[in-house]
């Protein structure tokens, strides 16, 4: 393209190279390619790797009560994401509620439910018929499940006492046992 | 043994393309043609290698070899012959080894044709090729191998390898996956050859810009030998495109042909850069202008191709048309990268040679015009690419996912989409080199007046939308121009020659193919202009639950739900057929049969509309819904389309110009370019 | 700004006062019909129909399926989404009402284009800006274009001779 002709040159156009136009043109496609980098390394990335710190976030149940992580230190924390329409996420709706019964007592276990992009009538439904005791809330603005950058439901994440994400489960539980060796290990920290 | 036969062969060819690279890399620059022989001989060998492995693999497909996990994930013993061979470019792997196969037909073609005028090029366009198809050829032999078998281990699991890991025993699945529904269809079928055709044939023309670049010889030449190449590839994409528009229309249902999707998207942007491209060689051609930014153009079409490519296959776009995420997502970034990279080094190493020969005086002058079309074909690439790269941006910047839909694209692109119908009128009328308001004005507002008519009468049959009275009046407007062209020459010849007005036209159309080709291309543009007003502006739909006997009401038509039946076809279906009839006030008019098909083998359901086509109109229904125990009563939403199959005859129209426009055309004796740099005044390729 | 004060002078006498009240008249129409009236939330006695579902749907997209348009996609999870825009309709919700209710309940991404706020500003402010960035590169490669061949350009009077013998000349060659 044509740069801007200085005022006292001859008839002929001389097009002179502005050092300004060669650097901008490179500054724009390394950015692209940057910008491309980046948005593949974070597809590439999946969900939030274990040992790094759980995104922290906030949960306000539909019973009205709030959930912070960060104020949860100290406790084990599992993060399970669900939703009414997802057929896996009934398998073990029945295990996890008998977990978190199990684990009650103990007072340092929170099980908390993360219901992903639901309506409230049929969440409520779907927690009733499972008989789902512990704090349940929506997704507001899928704000959680973008944080742990979830491919999908039912997921569940398990966060230790100091906050660090120790192992997640990309499918839903098989069984009671299976939630309990996730677990146990934590507890003896 | 086949599979490893077919991927032998990959891999020997791989090995080819390799030396092929060196070789002419070595032959250019010892100015060695022994070296460029031996290289031109490795490009030779690249195709039919190929063409082994290929037919090696549609053999497995169509024979149904489950113990191949491409074959076992694209087709089932449900699926008729014909569809278990279009299978191949119905899954990752085996699209790539298919891509591989255009590329290396295209590159084989253009290394057959004469070169003896254009020997400095020969070396640097079979680097391009090669190194593309290298590119390809690696990411099928290492990353996604048609050819893996599944193999089950000592352990009880099942594997998918291509080498036979140690004490695992061959596993062959009962059957086959079955190809996606939505691919089923007989456009689905063409489409995606289409494409890829239309995207692996512009690595010629850019491959000769390239050697342009590298050699110096930075006149016209590469453009006057690859301008049939281009148009063809132009054409190929132009045709996936439509094909794309028409099978989204037929099975999609949900009653439009474009919806803004990022790959589809990716794939239009390709086609705007080509449009601008094949407009202004002709200001290059003509006067000796714009070099630096048809090299652009050239970089701009073949980059967005890759980068179209790789937005698809990476998973970094989520989409319906995306295919699974995968590794060669890094090694598609890092050849993207190196692609941009190159080019821009070269262009802008030749940045001084490429200055222009000749000026720009008149701002209404045809060039000027041709510009002015330019900038409006890259304005609606900016606000494409604008909006297919931002999701990304704001997703890594802010961590929320946005959605840049239609009402973005569609407000921002309108405007200049009719400020490029207004200039496909108004471009014939400029001159070369020189026009005025005035003369522009005389020969205008002839047309003008005339085309008035339409959107008069549109108004007083009861359209009263400005957008859609300005554009009926634009593509009357541009219609009568060209007619108007198409008329003067014929009767000119038709005084000179004593030639009948059909055998003239003809003789016209064969004498000058590009500017009458472009022309009828241009009548394509109208009529698609015309259908997309319609849909666009005027669809209504409509839906309702009936029971049977019942009906719904859509501005005149009526439609009565008859009967609903269930049940299983043959070809591993479960089909819920409506039978409806149509009515206006007229009275009956016929019946339609909406269905929902659902694939047993991939669990995939896929909803058919009954259409009712007139030129006037389409009546689209759909069956959304139906009671599963009883039949008796279902959901039908209708769509009324009007005007939408003037899109498709446009569309016709619009190809049958592109082959007018790319015919070859007999040898002819013109003058010798002005920069002459052989001394012989041989005929034009 | 004297010429408009000007204008806008209304002159003494009866003309003057009738003038007058019809601006007033006319401010108050403006002013009632500028105040939204806020409705209650009653309930619509008729069930909304699937029309006008789907009209809402047709804006908004499937937050869990990729660039589907929440009125075609079939899924389970959508018809309950089209679900609760009928239950919204009835309860008498608008739809700017229960766009920005999906919008702050699944995410931005639900709309079909980003609101305009924040960094999403930019995506209606860059592509103008690169459009106008063209007009004024091809502006200036014209201007420059222009001042080094003053001459190219004919004369006045002749012009009209000029264009004339032009196309009969390209018509001429045409036959070639």
């Amino acid at each position: 393209m044509v740069f801007e002709q200085p005022e006292n040159q001859p008839v002929e156009t001389v097009n002179k190279k502005s050092p300004w136009g060669r650097a901008g043109i490179w500054i724009v496609l390394l950015a692209l390619l940057a910008l491309l980098g980046a948005a593949l390394l974070r597809s590439q990335s999946g969900p939030v790797a274990i040992g790094q710190a759980a995104p922290d976030f906030t949960l306000t149940t539909y019973d009205g009560e709030q959930y912070q992580l960060s104020d949860l230190e100290g406790k084990v924390v599992v993060l399970n994401f669900w939703a009414s329409w997802c057929k896996p996420c009934e398998q073990e709706a029945a295990d996890l509620e008998s977990a978190w019964r199990f684990y009650q007592p103990r007072q340092d276990v929170v099980f908390l439910g993360v219901d992903w992009t639901d309506t409230e009538k049929k969440g409520l439904e779907y927690l009733e018929k499972f008989g789902i005791t512990y704090p349940n809330g929506p997704d507001l603005g899928t704000r959680i499940s973008q944080a742990y950058r979830i491919t999908g439901v039912p997921e569940t994440y398990i966060i230790d006492r100091t906050g660090i994400l120790v192992s997640r489960k990309l499918s839903p539980f098989l069984s009671l046992e299976e939630i309990q060796n996730a677990v146990d290990p934590l507890l003896a920290e | 043994m086949l599979a490893n036969l077919g991927f032998g062969v990959l891999l020997i060819t791989l090995l080819i393309s390799f030396y092929g690279i060196v070789a002419a890399f070595l032959g250019a620059r010892k100015n060695d043609s022994r070296w460029i022989e031996s290289a031109r001989l490795s490009m030779l060998l690249t195709f039919p290698l190929i063409t082994i492995s290929s037919v090696i693999l549609i053999y497995l497909l169509v024979s149904g070899r489950y113990e191949h996990e491409f074959v076992q994930s694209v087709t089932s013993s449900a699926m008729p012959v014909y569809l278990r061979d279009t299978a191949l470019w119905g899954g990752q792997s085996g699209s790539l080894l298919f891509w591989s196969w255009l590329l290396a037909g295209f590159a084989t073609a253009v290394t057959l044709r004469k070169w003896d005028r254009d020997r400095e090029f020969l070396p640097w366009v079979i680097v391009v090729s090669l190194v593309t198809l290298a590119f390809f050829l690696i990411l099928v032999v290492f990353f996604e191998n048609p050819f893996n078998r599944f193999w089950r281990l000592p352990c009880g699991d099942i594997t998918a390898a291509m080498l036979q890991p140690v004490g695992s025993t061959l596993f062959t699945a009962r059957d086959g996956s079955g190809l996606n529904p939505l691919l089923r269809h007989p456009g689905m079928i063409i489409h995606p050859p289409m494409l890829y055709l239309g995207f692996v044939s512009f690595v010629i023309p850019f491959a000769f810009a390239i050697a342009a670049l590298i050699t110096g010889r930075t006149d016209d030449r590469w453009i006057r030998i690859t301008r049939r190449w281009t148009l063809v590839a132009w054409l190929f994409l132009s045709l996936g495109l439509l094909l794309g528009g028409r099978w989204a229309y037929d099975v999609l249902g949900w009653g439009g042909y474009w919806g803004w999707d990022p790959v589809e998207i990716a794939a239009f942007m390709p086609w705007l850069t080509g449009t601008a491209f094949l407009h202004s060689v002709m200001i290059q051609e003509k006067r000796g202008m714009l070099k630096r930014w048809n090299m652009v153009l050239i970089i701009l079409t073949y980059s967005l191709v890759i980068f179209g490519t790789f937005l698809t296959r990476s998973g970094v776009l989520s989409s319906v048309h995306a295919f699974a995420q995968s590794a060669i997502g890094p090694l598609f970034f890092a050849f993207i990268g190196f692609t941009f990279i190159v080019s821009l080094s070269l262009l802008l190493g030749r940045w001084e040679d490429l200055k222009a020969e000749g000026e720009m005086s008149s701002l209404l002058s045809r060039e000027a015009l041709f510009l002015l079309n330019n900038l409006l074909f890259m304005g609606i690439l900016v606000v494409c690419f604008w909006g297919v790269i931002f999701p990304l941006i704001s997703e890594i910047v802010t961590g929320q996912k946005v959605t840049v839909g239609p009402p973005f694209y569609e407000r921002a692109t309108a405007p200049l989409f009719a400020g490029l119908l207004l200039l496909m009128g108004i471009a014939p009328l400029a001159a070369w080199r020189h026009s005025t308001f005035k003369t522009l004005g005389r020969a205008a507002w002839k047309p003008a007046l005339l085309s008035i008519v339409v959107p008069v009468f549109a108004f007083i049959r009861g359209i009263n939308q400005p957008a859609a009275l300005l554009g009926f009046w634009l593509a009357a407007f541009v219609a009568f121009v060209t007619l108007h062209e198409f008329w003067r020459a014929a009767l000119a010849r038709r005084r000179r020659a004593k030639e009948n007005l059909a055998t003239a036209l003809w003789r016209l159309a064969g004498r000058n193919r590009r500017r009458y080709g472009g022309y009828i291309i241009h009548l394509g543009v109208v009529l698609m202009a015309i259908g997309i007003i319609g849909i666009e502006l005027f669809q209504t739909e409509t839906q309702g639950t009936l029971a049977q006997g019942d009906s719904l009401t859509l501005g005149d038509y009526t439609i009565s739900f008859q009967s609903l039946a269930v049940f299983d076809s043959d070809d591993g279906r479960n089909v819920a057929r409506a039978v409806i009839g149509v009515s206006d006030e007229r009275g009956y008019l016929g019946d339609l049969y909406p269905r929902r098909d659902f694939y047993y083998d991939s669990q995939q359901p896929m909803t058919i509309p009954g259409v009712r086509s007139t030129w006037e109109e389409d009546l689209y229904v759909l069956l959304v819904d139906w009671q599963p125990v009883s039949a008796n009563s279902a959901t039908f939403k209708i769509y009324h389309n009007p005007l939408v199959n003037w899109l498709w005859l446009g569309g016709f129209v619009f190809i049958l110009g592109t082959l007018v426009a790319a015919w070859p055309e007999r040898e002819q004796i013109t003058i010798p370019s002005r920069k002459a740099e052989t001394s012989l005044a041989a005929a034009e390729a | 700004m004297n010429r408009i004060r000007m204008n806008l002078q209304i002159p003494l006498g009866v003309p003057g006062t009738i003038i007058r009240s019809l601006v007033f008249i006319l401010i108050l129409l403006l002013a009632f019909t500028s105040i939204r009236t806020v409705s209650a939330q009653e309930v619509n006695p008729d069930p909304p129909s699937d029309d006008e579902v789907n009209a809402i749907a047709k804006e908004l997209y499937c937050p869990v399926c990729e660039n589907t348009p929440l009125d075609v996609c079939p899924t389970q999870a959508c018809e309950e989404w089209r679900q609760l825009i009928y239950d919204k309709l009835a309860l008498g919700w608008d739809e700017e009402q229960i766009k920005s209710y999906f919008s702050e309940q699944y995410g931005d991404r639900v709309l079909a284009a980003p609101p305009a706020r924040g960094l999403n500003l930019l995506v209606y402010i860059i592509p103008p800006l690169l459009f106008a960035g063209g007009v004024v590169i091809l502006y200036r490669a014209f201007v420059s274009w222009r001042k080094s061949s003053p001459d190219v350009e004919p004369p006045e009077e002749s012009r009209l001779q000029d264009d004339e013998y032009i196309r009969r000349l390209e018509d001429e060659l045409r036959e070639f």
